[in-house]
């Protein structure tokens, strides 16, 4: 089926593009892994849960709401795992319509087509691999968020919460809220910087008055807040049940069942790199970024990016980048006129959320000195067990780029596809290296963009229809 | 600027590798320089098949050679290693028109030195337990295997050091001059030979020196599944060639059989088609049922180059005294160490294990290359 336009991820960015264009008369599908839009802040509770409505689920709800009026499809639960058409053509020939391979909510492969395509697709958690982070009970803070949030589920009985930025205050909340015990709190900031970052944040009152809260629910519970700190490993047996937290040159082990640890975010650049887009390294955005204009266009044309995978702004700022890469769309299709005035309301709302998001986004960006402090036999690439001795090794060996690191080590071979480590990794071999992050690159973007059950998208084939092309020489 | 190099090989994948590994061995002081890093075009990222059973039949006597060497590559290489593995080989035929097929290219490939025998499929069965009822005819050769193609770099890398190969990688050469002034990005190289092995750039390569070389380029993709439990013992493939099919130490399978991707010369391997990623893996569900259970994780691509006959390319270039060729060999990687060897020995003015491939077939007639 073709459309207008295609969004992929319903987050707060993807909800509010497809929202925009499909009330200005664009014909718009919004593509989406969950079962309902929302995206991870705004996420609805699955059907037959019952959550006492909080801020977050008011703006997600209003944000559904609007999607819903808007006259877009929604195919939610579905899993698009390939990206085809638009600059992907053969030398000489016309650009496509982009084509997206997905695995439907009821297990059916489906395509859609659309002459443009907004990618809103988020972000990965960055954790900075230590000794014992694969141990299970350790799960990323935004991981933990989604458990909460989504679920009503602790992540365990006795939590240590770590990392970076406001994720970790909110997480240890809410575990305290659903009647856990935080062992600690452990923030890789210190007081000064988050003093540094208020001036920022004023822009956003509420935002400071709920992180005042949750503070002081945690002081007025007892729980240890910890400046300056980071775990330097965590332990168990089988399973998690101590975590060691140095802070300020001392350190401590706290008895714990569970560690939510994350240290910021990542955008999700598959699908930019699938499409050989250009990209940035912008550590304060998150790392590697598409290159964007003002009105979020790619460099590849009828390609958009909104939302915290554009750039790591937070929810507040995505659904105007969301809308903005609509009209910019719509522009560029030549769909419906008067846009302008949108636009500059939309840019002049990015412009103010973005003040306190780009302080956030600052806080957690990627700590080199964190890197530098990965012991050497700590794992890596958890799919495939590389250490970063394994890394240094490689590039002793000559290995000078990701690309080349994945040949001498496998690391980012594995399922993941160096979603969970290919960022540490590349830091690492900089390191290594002595080079600046940015030169090792990243790797190749080639789908499928999840792994895919065999199974799910063969469907129903004859041998003899399998299109086979004519046979080599002989 | 230092002393002339007594050879220099542009082009860092395995056939420049192992040419200039044996140039080197045989006293020559040599260079090794890619645009890019060592073997990571084609000769990182092709299927690491060792068959007989998809190799051309003129290349088979190379291709058993070249197995050997794989096999044994530590030896000869520093400790380097593909991991490569020996296993037998199937190629199977599902209807009569394969049966065909499979017939006449097992007698021409036996005839060309290929122990392949006929089994029904039954027998193809007990020799690979995860292989599909419904073959009618198999194709049986206990000389195949496989290499994880992605480690050739790392391999090649201490065995050329170790020779005393410089190795220049990420400097482009931008044309040559004379007899032989390579303008490189990193300053000018001074050879006295030069050995051409720029896989599908061979075209460009050639063209510095006045040639006029038409290569086809093949955008071959493949596809990976996640770590599975043990399925299958064999390299297998269908009676077209269009499926191969094998399992690593490490769990994952590996299907690739040629279908084509986008992409060219000048932009490396583009995208996948998503249609013929469908199709190969169709192949391969077809041809092992128990893959269906698996998830796919990546699929990539790699450029592959072919000349107007699908013949190699492997001689001296005819009017340029001290101007060599390597290249464009149908499986190539199976074929490569081998082929690097006899351009090597013929370089050093040795007579070759077997013959070259010369060019001169290749070359227009208005080719101002006289």
């Amino acid at each position: 089926m073709m459309f207008d336009l295609a969004v992929l991820g319903g987050g707060p960015a993807g909800m509010a593009a497809a929202t925009e264009a499909a009330s200005r008369g664009a014909r718009t599908v919004l593509l989406e892994e969950s079962p309902l839009p929302g995206g991870q802040v705004y996420c609805a509770p699955p059907q037959g849960f019952v959550a006492k409505p909080d801020r977050d689920r008011r703006d997600g709800d209003a944000l559904r709401a609007a999607l819903a009026a808007s006259g877009a499809e929604l195919r939610t639960g579905c899993r698009v795992w390939g990206l085809g058409g638009g600059p992907l053509v053969p030398a000489g020939a016309d650009a496509l319509p982009f084509t997206l391979s997905a695995l439907g909510a009821d297990g059916v492969p489906f395509e859609v087509s659309a002459r443009a395509l907004i990618l809103c697709c988020g972000t990965h958690e960055r954790i900075i691999p230590f000794p014992g982070w694969t141990l299970p009970g350790v799960i990323g803070l935004a991981a933990a968020t989604i458990l909460l949030k989504a679920q009503g589920m602790l992540p365990g009985r006795r939590v240590v919460v770590a990392g970076a930025g406001p994720l970790l205050y909110a997480v240890a909340a809410k575990v305290l809220a659903g009647g856990a015990a935080v062992a600690a709190v452990a923030d890789v900031a210190t007081r000064g910087e988050w003093l540094r970052a208020l001036p920022a944040l004023a822009a956003r009152p509420d935002l400071l008055a709920q992180g005042a809260a949750w503070r002081a629910r945690l002081l007025a519970a007892g729980v240890p807040v910890l400046s300056g700190a980071r775990v330097v490993a965590a332990e168990g047996d089988d399973v998690l049940s101590r975590v060691r937290i140095l802070a300020r040159g001392v350190e401590r082990v706290v008895e714990a069942d569970a560690l939510c640890v994350g240290h910021g975010l990542v955008p999700a650049t598959e699908a930019t790199r699938l499409f050989r887009a250009r990209h940035l390294h912008r550590p304060e955005d998150g790392g590697w970024v598409p290159m964007l204009d003002e009105g979020q266009r790619t460099s590849v044309r009828f390609l958009y990016a909104a939302g915290d995978g554009a750039g790591v702004r937070g929810a507040a700022a995505a659904p105007a980048s969301g809308r903005i890469a609509a009209l910019a769309a719509l522009a560029d299709l030549g769909i419906g006129e008067g846009h302008e005035a949108r636009r500059a309301e939309q840019a002049a709302a990015l412009a103010r959320a973005t003040r306190a998001g780009a302080a956030m986004a600052r806080m957690m960006a990627l700590r080199p000195e964190m890197v530098a402090a990965v012991p050497r036999e700590a794992i890596v690439c958890r799919c495939e067990g590389v250490t970063r001795a394994a890394i240094e090794q490689a590039a002793a060996d000559g290995a000078a780029t990701l690309n080349q690191l994945k040949h001498h080590t496998r690391c980012g071979m594995g399922p993941c596809q160096g979603r969970m480590c290919g960022e540490a990794a590349a830091a690492l071999l900089a390191d290594a290296r002595g080079v600046p992050v940015a030169e090792v690159g990243f790797a190749t973007g080639r789908m499928p963009l999840r792994p895919v059950p065999m199974d799910a998208i063969l469907g129903r084939f004859d041998y003899a229809d399998i299109p086979v092309p004519a046979p080599a020489p002989i | 600027m230092t002393a002339p190099f007594d050879c220099a090989v542009i082009g860092a994948g395995v056939m420049g590798c192992s040419t200039a590994l044996f140039l080197a061995r045989g006293g020559m002081r040599v260079v090794l320089i890619d645009r890019g890093d060592i073997c990571r075009e084609a000769s990182g990222v092709n299927a690491g098949t060792l068959t007989m059973q998809m190799t051309r039949a003129a290349l088979i006597p190379y291709a058993l050679r070249a197995h050997e060497m794989w096999l044994t590559m530590p030896e000869w290489c520093a400790g380097g290693s593909v991991l490569a593995t020996a296993c037998p080989g199937l190629s199977v035929a599902f209807t009569d028109g394969e049966v065909a097929m499979l017939e006449e290219r097992a007698r021409i490939r036996r005839a060309a030195g290929a122990p392949i025998e006929l089994i029904d499929g039954r027998a193809a069965q007990a020799i690979e337990p995860g292989l599909a009822d419904g073959v009618k005819l198999a194709g049986h050769c206990p000389i195949d295997g496989f290499a994880s193609a992605y480690l050739t770099g790392r391999a090649f890398r201490q065995g050329l050091l170790d020779a005393g190969v410089t190795l220049m990688e990420r400097t482009p050469v931008r044309g040559v001059d004379g007899r032989f002034k390579l303008d490189t990005e990193a300053g000018p190289v001074e050879a006295r030979r030069i050995v051409l092995a720029g896989g599908v750039w061979l075209e460009d390569m050639a063209a510095w020196l006045g040639v006029t070389l038409p290569i086809k380029v093949l955008i071959n993709q493949l596809v990976v599944t996640e770590r599975l439990k043990p399925l299958m013992r064999t390299v297998l493939g269908v009676a077209s060639g269009l499926l191969s099919l094998k399992q690593y130490a490490n769990g994952t399978v590996l299907i690739g059989g040629g279908w084509q991707g986008i992409g060219d010369r000048a932009r490396g391997g583009v995208a996948v088609r998503p249609e013929n990623f469908l199709g190969n893996v169709r192949l391969a569900a077809h041809t092992v049922p128990a893959l269906r259970e698996a998830r796919l994780v990546r699929s990539w691509l790699g450029l592959e180059a072919e000349t107007a006959d699908a013949l190699p390319a492997i001689g001296p270039i005819p009017g340029i005294e001290d101007a060599w060729i390597i290249g464009s060999v149908h499986s190539g990687y199976t074929s490569g160490p081998f082929m690097g060897r006899i351009l090597a020995q013929a370089v050093l003015g040795q007579a070759p294990d077997l013959p070259l491939f010369h060019i001169d077939r290749l070359l227009h007639e208005r080719s101002n290359a006289a």
